[in-house]
């Protein structure tokens, strides 16, 4: 496959002076320029199952309107996520496997095996100790002064959060984004602009870390000691993928899941609460009034920002969908960012709106058997993370512009200036 | 009107008159009976609606299908009585039901 680079590529134009069927919604300059919605807008009001013929990505099928990603991502016979999930694909030098790009049965068995780690009774546990890091960060951010918000709260959280459930080394932390970002950030893969050789480095140092903690904790059972709930305690402790280290893709697969799972969501989930009520100040008024719409208001930022922008699948067999006949192998892209701004079923879907009716039913979590294992994880820590900022600040002032990732598969927030305005003491 | 009984893990409960025809799901989240989420609105998608079904009504309420299996398979908190709140439709032959939920949904 050949690419173009992006520089090289005209203007971005106004999408309704182009002809709908050669628009790209999978161009990451229109996410990383903020353009994204305004292109994506027209294909569901006027194509939404809407096929294009040649990209970077190869021909796909955009699906863009609520039901019917509902629809593909619930069919799984339909709609396989063999071989990869994301539009591009990983290339032939590290083939990595990862359950949420298998179908059942083998999935079954592995998302069973890990799934324990984020299970709300093992969260149940954890909610103490994430909720002292996150006072622990914020009495360490300097008041009035003009800070970074993502590298500051959102990604120090998360990491923290990450090495606690894999076990990893808490001082070696940023090592964890750091492999996450390069992993999904190539231009093949997401049309980011990760270096290629970059990446093949940082995973296989990824690779030699983490097998040599696996080694470490099998050398622990055999010594006849009691392994704790962390994921890969919990992957040497089950019979059906105790010798995954043996499979190195799928070892390195799954861990880099979990890694992206949990690092590009929350974070940027965090990152979109702060810019979302500097533009929607009068959402911000009522969560201070009424701090029990907390859960409601995570709901509502993880619709609004929607952290992975789609899904891909490939056709098992012919499908027709709203019209069209999506043919047996064709690439089915579910833009999840789309379809959580369709107006047909969420009123004024542009604003962040915090006490919403039917908040919870949005589709950034995906719906079926891929649907995410860490959401109430997620949930949580953006909870917990505004609990805390209500009993401190009076407000997280923006002041500068947010800098985008350059990927159509994380939505990121790549940086946020932001000033802290402490509460008055009386 | 359907009665139905929710029983909360640590065992509050909850009374609901139901119209005939509504899912049990959509009872529940009607009356605003916490620990029933509904995330993708009754499409057994999301798993959001798990219950258990009360031993004398296992039979009435039948078994889950494959979908709903699939699903119900997701989550650590299954029993043989797990059900999906959503494909459970509220008729007369379910007036009187009881049912528990899990500590925490998927």
């Amino acid at each position: 496959m050949s690419f173009t680079p992006t520089s090289a590529l005209p203007e971005i134009p106004d999408p309704y002076s182009v002809p709908l069927d050669t628009i790209d919604v999978s161009d990451p300059r229109l996410f990383a320029t903020q353009t994204w919605h305004r292109f994506a807008k027209r294909i569901r009001e006027e194509d939404p199952v809407h096929f294009l013929r040649e990209s970077p990505f190869g021909p796909f099928w955009s699906i863009t309107r609520f039901e019917d990603i509902k629809f593909v991502d619930s069919n799984h016979e339909l709609f396989s996520s063999e071989p990869f999930i994301v539009i591009g694909d990983p290339g032939e030098d590290l083939p990595l496997d990862m359950f949420i790009a298998m179908d059942p049965p083998k999935h079954d068995v592995q998302r069973n095996a890990v799934q324990p780690v984020v299970a709300p009774k093992n969260l149940a546990e954890m909610e103490g100790l994430i909720r002292q890091r996150i006072a622990d960060i914020l009495d360490g951010l300097p008041t009035g002064e003009v800070i970074d918000w993502v590298s500051a709260v959102s990604v120090e959280l998360t990491s923290m959060t990450l090495a606690t459930i894999l076990d990893f080394p808490l001082e070696d932390r940023a090592k964890l984004p750091y492999w996450s970002d390069l992993a999904a950030g190539t231009e093949e893969i997401s049309g980011g602009n990760v270096d290629p050789q970059e990446r093949i480095e940082a995973l296989q140092e990824m690779a030699a870390t983490f097998g040599a903690l696996w080694q470490d904790k099998v050398a622990r059972l055999e010594a006849g000691e009691e392994l704790g709930f962390d994921l890969i305690s919990l992957l040497v402790k089950d019979p059906e993928t105790r010798d995954m280290v043996t499979r190195p893709t799928e070892f390195m697969g799954n861990l880099l899941l979990l890694i992206v799972g949990g690092n590009d969501t929350t974070r940027n989930s965090i990152s979109a609460s702060v810019l979302g009520f500097n533009k929607f100040p009068e959402e911000f008024a009522k969560l201070k009034a009424n701090p029990k719409l907390i859960p409601s208001m995570v709901s509502e930022v993880i619709r609004w920002q929607t952290p992975l922008s789609h899904m891909r699948r490939i056709a098992t067999q012919d499908v027709e969908l709203n019209g069209k006949t999506i043919r047996k192998g064709d690439k089915v892209v579910m833009w999840y960012a789309s379809g959580n701004r369709d107006e047909e079923v969420i009123e004024r879907p542009n604003e962040l709106i915090i006490d919403r009716p039917k908040v919870r039913q949005h589709l950034s979590f995906g719906f079926g058997i891929h649907r995410c294992m860490g959401n109430r994880l997620g949930e949580m820590q953006l909870r917990l993370v505004w609990e805390e900022i209500l009993k401190r600040f009076d407000k997280i002032e923006v002041v500068g512009e947010d800098q985008r990732l350059h990927s159509n598969f994380v939505n990121g927030i790549t940086s946020l200036p932001v000033r802290i305005l402490p509460k008055v003491s009386v | 009107m359907i009665k139905v009984t929710m029983i909360s893990h640590d065992g509050e409960r909850f009374e609901l008159d139901a119209e005939p025809g509504i899912s049990l799901m959509e009872a529940a989240v009607n009356n605003a009976v916490p620990g029933i989420d509904g995330d993708c609105g009754g499409e057994c998608a999301c798993g959001t609606c798990h219950i258990k079904v009360a031993a004398e009504w296992r039979e009435k309420t039948g078994a889950p299908g494959d979908d709903e299996s699939a699903m119900l398979s997701m989550t650590p908190e299954q029993g043989e009585n797990s059900r999906l709140a959503c494909q459970i439709s509220l008729d007369e032959s379910l007036n009187g039901l009881v049912v528990e939920m899990p500590e925490f949904q998927m």
